[in-house]
């Protein structure tokens, strides 16, 4: 380890230093109603480090494991890691609407969202047992502090709940790791792999022993807790619901694109085998029936919601069930596309994301026009502003996956990542979920555009500067990603591979 | 794959309806231009569809021709282009649009409520339609075909009557549940052939191994096209939105979007899977008796002028399914072609009748046909427009209609006779909806609250006097339509035969 390794993640490193700057700034100067602007220029130092690793990498002079193989440095990582640095962007602006509720403590909220945002960008390369735990802990309690920000009963709710579960469910997982660290004798997912097919070859059970099949079962739960799945979702609705909007939709795409990539690494690279047969198990079964479970259960409760924040709860349960659909498509049938599901998995990522900040940017727009938060009181909101009632209308377009939209081009993708594994069955159930799903989506859109409002003022959207730039930048990458998405799928397709061929 | 190819007229033509949206959306036209903005661009749409349509008819021994094909989505596991063009089968289909098109900005002159909406709906609906008819990659076709339900949705539910939004609603989810089948053999066909070109396809599926058996790939497609065309028991949606449906989204709806189910069981189940359709024309034999037999009974016990056109919709859609189970049959190019050309009758005739209807519903307020009754003596245009195009309907001879259903049942009688036998009794019974349904209505001693009421005026001769001319036209020189029908048919036949 020496100087030069520190390059290697200086994305985290510029990302940590511009949390600390914030905090020194708030303790000598008064900067608190420009700090939104300190942020976003800040945020240009980590992408630009991004940008220069990828192409580092892309000339093969980089090193593939750092700091001592607990870090992996590769596309996928930075894939990922650009994936929240962007997102970051749009909930920085929505947070400088937001942020007037809690004015005194605005530099430590921001602070607070780059730190969780640094532990999102280290789980995405954690190659080993240890960095993975650490990580996930660095996401998860700032998060946990967010959640309370707003100094409510339902805040406060909120954030002793997400810690609570949060707490248990890092103690489930790190009991899952602690038994897979006992029966292989290491931490670095490389080494667990090659000797779980050891013991694999001794023995027949599934992942070579009873006790390892208990140790993946307690990692999946503890990592869908963190995603939010059936039937580890239920503290989802009650702490979108509580936490400051601009955290929830940090929550609902950041956070959720942090535990796939985990997901999908220590999966693809620890329990990964050509068909299975030394595994003794085929491990994507177990996710394909989470994902079924998510699905359904997430649509078919969103159904009856009444209020908004916990119908995009629900929503994003049922797309986590979705995205984790590409998780289990990694067995496929034609040997040159087994990356397929990987890809499809981060462009839906992706693309949710863009369509989700988009949804939040509106629902930011108009939470002082909707005080209780309920989906009825969007009645009429065609009359008060178009321009947020358009945006809206693309974006639920994409969360049901209608042209021309990213979600359009993302569920395309995706169901056919499934079919192309031989998942024909988890196709047909996705798509049957998207139907459901068209009816309650749908209904938000007949109260923007069909009902009445019971007062015709117009909302002026030129006074939110912020959160209008928001919407209008991830309705932007929508309408792209549904027009032209080769780009983003070129991207998406060199992380996969980079993740499972190393 | 890599033959990129751009002439830029079916472009021109998918497109164009869209950017008259866009320019109509931004409130830089004052609302009372809109109107004339609309007509402006489906006058160029009807002057360019024209255009596409002789120029294939002029060179239609050359097959597909005016093809606009790009380089789309450029990686491996994701092959998509963008890839339109005309051949004989849509060539027509595309010309009904254009004039359909045009028709319902007509039959929406009258639309005081949210003009401009109404309008930017009408034209993205269009380009979703002419999408569907002219795309020849599956992913863009299957874009273009979940592009045309947000229109149609809002149009139903924003300028509807009675339960607007439920029907819009019922429409909706239907539409998707039969797209969700239809993706999944989209995708199946993806996964085993690592193709999605539309003219490569029928070809690839021959010598491929299918993840799936090609008849459940076949099946799937095959009812997300019936719930559009729509085909017993996935009906019910129809009758609930045509009823609901503003008179412009009512002659879109059955003029050209039941079209594009029938066009995809032509594009795709017949012309990808010819031996499925071979073994299986029994079963879309009597699912068109049935549709035929059920929707002319249900037909006459309507009470609605307007329900009454849909449930018969429904009735002569199961003609074009008849004329489909002639595959097989020695005379199959009769067949095929009479359903073929049954699609594109159908859209003018019943566009005609909903036009009428919609002009009748204006003027009286009413569309409960007992409340009706003498109308011709104030609306004499509007009286005779209704009996010619009722004539049409049942099939008289001079008419389009005639042309196409003596075909259909030419074709399919070689096949499967007894069904053949069934179906033409839907001739008799259609018979007797339309003259019943004429003269409750146009007949009889006129009812005193009607004294007052007029004529259609000289505006909305004009879309009249298209359809009419279109319908007699046809009638009369079936051949215009014919000979190009045939380009797009003769390679479903060969393929048929080299089975």
């Amino acid at each position: 380890m020496d100087l030069q390794s520190l390059y290697y993640i200086s994305p985290e490193l510029s990302l940590v230093g511009l949390a600390l700057v914030l905090i020194a700034l708030d303790l000598v100067t008064n900067l608190k109603r420009h700090v939104t602007w300190v942020v976003m220029v800040g945020l240009i130092v980590p992408m630009v480090f991004i940008v220069l690793l990828w192409i580092g990498l892309n000339d093969n002079d980089l090193p593939s494991k750092i700091f001592f193989a607990s870090l992996s440095l590769d596309h996928f990582a930075l894939t990922f890691k650009a994936l929240i640095i962007v997102i970051l962007v749009p909930i920085v602006l929505l947070s400088h609407q937001y942020s007037s509720n809690y004015s005194l403590f605005r530099m430590e909220y921001f602070s607070l969202i780059l730190i969780s945002a640094v532990g999102m960008m280290l789980l995405a390369s954690a190659a080993d047992l240890i960095t993975i735990y650490i990580a996930l802990e660095l996401t998860a309690i700032p998060i946990a502090a967010l959640a309370t920000f707003m100094r409510k009963i339902r805040s406060v709710e909120a954030g002793m709940k997400f810690l609570i579960l949060s707490a248990i469910s890092s103690a489930i997982l790190l009991y899952g790791l602690v038994i897979l660290y006992g029966y292989t004798g290491s931490v670095n997912l490389e080494i667990i792999n090659s000797r779980i097919l050891e013991i694999g070859q001794q023995d027949s059970a599934p992942f070579g022993s009873y006790a390892l099949l208990l140790a993946v079962a307690m990692i999946v739960a503890g990592f869908g807790f963190k995603i939010a799945i059936v039937p580890f979702q239920m503290w989802a609705p009650d702490v979108y619901e509580g936490s400051p909007t601009p955290v929830t939709a940090f929550l609902s795409v950041a956070s959720k694109a942090a535990g796939f990539a985990v997901i999908l690494r220590v999966f693809n690279i620890a329990f990964v085998n050509q068909d299975f047969s030394q595994m003794g198990i085929d491990w994507s079964l177990i996710w394909g029936i989470l994902a079924v479970f998510s699905m359904t259960i997430g649509n078919i409760v969103a159904i009856r919601q009444t209020k908004i924040i916990r119908l995009m709860a629900y929503s994003s349960i049922a797309h986590a069930g979705y995205i984790l659909i590409g998780v289990t498509a990694v067995s496929s049938r034609l040997v040159d596309d087994l990356s397929l599901g990987i890809s499809a998995a981060i462009f839906y990522l992706i693309a949710y994301a863009a369509t989700n900040i988009a949804a939040f940017s509106i629902i930011i727009a108009i939470s002082k026009f909707a005080p209780n938060g309920l989906i009825h009181e969007f009645s009429g909101l065609k009359n008060r502003s178009i321009t947020l009632s358009v945006v809206l209308a693309l974006a639920i377009l994409s969360l049901i996956g209608l042209p021309p939209s990213a979600g359009f081009v993302a569920k395309f993708y995706l169901f056919g990542s499934a079919i192309s594994a031989g998942l024909e069955w988890l196709a047909i159930i996705a798509v049957l979920n998207t139907v459901v799903s068209a009816y309650y989506y749908l209904r938000i859109l007949k109260y923007v555009f069909l009902s009445d409002s019971d007062d015709d003022e117009k909302i002026n959207v030129f006074s939110m500067k912020p959160v209008l730039i928001s919407a209008i930048f991830s309705l932007g990458i929508i309408l792209l990603l549904g027009v032209f998405p080769g780009p983003i799928l070129e991207i998406t397709q060199i992380a996969a591979d980079a993740l499972l061929l190393g | 794959m890599e033959n990129s190819n751009f002439l830029g007229l079916l472009t021109l033509a998918v497109f164009l309806p869209t950017f008259g949206a866009l320019l109509i959306v931004v409130p830089v036209i004052s609302r009372r231009y809109i109107k004339h903005v609309a007509l402006s661009f489906v006058t160029a749409e009807l002057l360019i569809t024209g255009i596409i349509f002789i120029r294939y008819y002029l060179n239609r021994d050359a097959g597909l021709q005016m093809v606009d094909r790009l380089s789309w989505i450029p990686i491996n596991s994701f092959p998509v282009e963008y890839f339109l063009g005309v051949d004989g089968l849509s060539a027509p289909m595309v010309l009904l649009t254009g004039i359909l098109g045009f028709v319902a900005i007509f039959a929406s002159w009258n639309i005081t409520h949210r003009i401009r909406e109404h309008f930017a709906w009408l034209l993205i609906l269009q380009t979703g339609v002419l999408g569907v008819f002219t795309s020849l990659d599956f992913f863009l076709f299957f874009l273009f075909w979940e592009l045309e339900l947000i229109p149609m949705f809002f149009l139903i539910a924003i300028w509807g009557s009675g339960r607007k939004e439920y029907s819009a609603m019922k429409f909706l989810i239907f539409t998707l549940a039969g797209s969700a089948a239809m993706v999944v053999g989209i995708l199946v066909l993806m996964a085993s052939t690592n193709t999605l070109d539309m003219t490569q396809l029928p070809e690839k599926i021959q010598g491929a191994q299918l993840l799936v058996p090609s008849v459940v790939v076949c099946s799937l497609l095959f009812l997300g096209f019936a719930v559009k065309l729509p085909v017993w028991p996935l009906h019910t949606w129809l009758p609930d939105a045509h009823t609901d449906a503003p008179t412009a989204a009512s002659v879109m709806l059955a003029g050209v979007l039941l079209k594009m189910g029938a066009y995809g069981i032509f594009r795709v189940c017949l012309s990808m899977f010819p031996d499925v359709a071979l073994s299986f024309a029994w079963v879309i034999g009597t699912l068109g008796v049935v549709n035929i037999i059920y929707g002319a009974i249900i037909t006459f016990n309507q009470t609605d002028l307007k329900r009454l056109v849909a449930f018969s919709s429904i009735s002569h859609m199961g003609f074009v399914l008849v004329g489909i189970s002639s595959v097989g049959g020695f005379a199959s190019t009769i067949g095929l072609t009479g359903a073929a050309l049954q699609m594109f009758t159908h859209g003018t005739i019943t566009g005609l009748l909903f036009l009428i209807v919609g002009m009748v519903y204006e003027k009286t307020h009413t569309r409960y046909i007992p409340d009706l009754g003498g109308l011709a003596t104030r609306m004499p245009i509007a009286a005779l427009t209704l009996v010619i195009a009722g004539f049409a309907s049942l099939g008289l001879p001079g008419t389009s209609g005639f042309v196409a259903e003596i075909a259909v049942f030419l074709g399919a009688f070689a096949n499967l006779p007894w069904h053949t036998g069934v179906a033409a009794f839907g001739i008799v019974l259609s018979a007797g909806y339309i003259l019943w349904m004429i003269q409750r209505t146009m007949f009889g001693p006129l009812k005193d609250r009607f004294i007052t009421i007029s004529d259609v005026g000289k505006l909305e001769l004009i879309p009249i006097v298209l359809l009419l001319f279109t319908i007699v036209g046809v009638g009369i020189f079936p051949f215009f339509i014919n000979d190009v029908l045939i380009t797009g048919i003769s390679p479903i036949i060969e393929s048929l035969q080299g089975l």
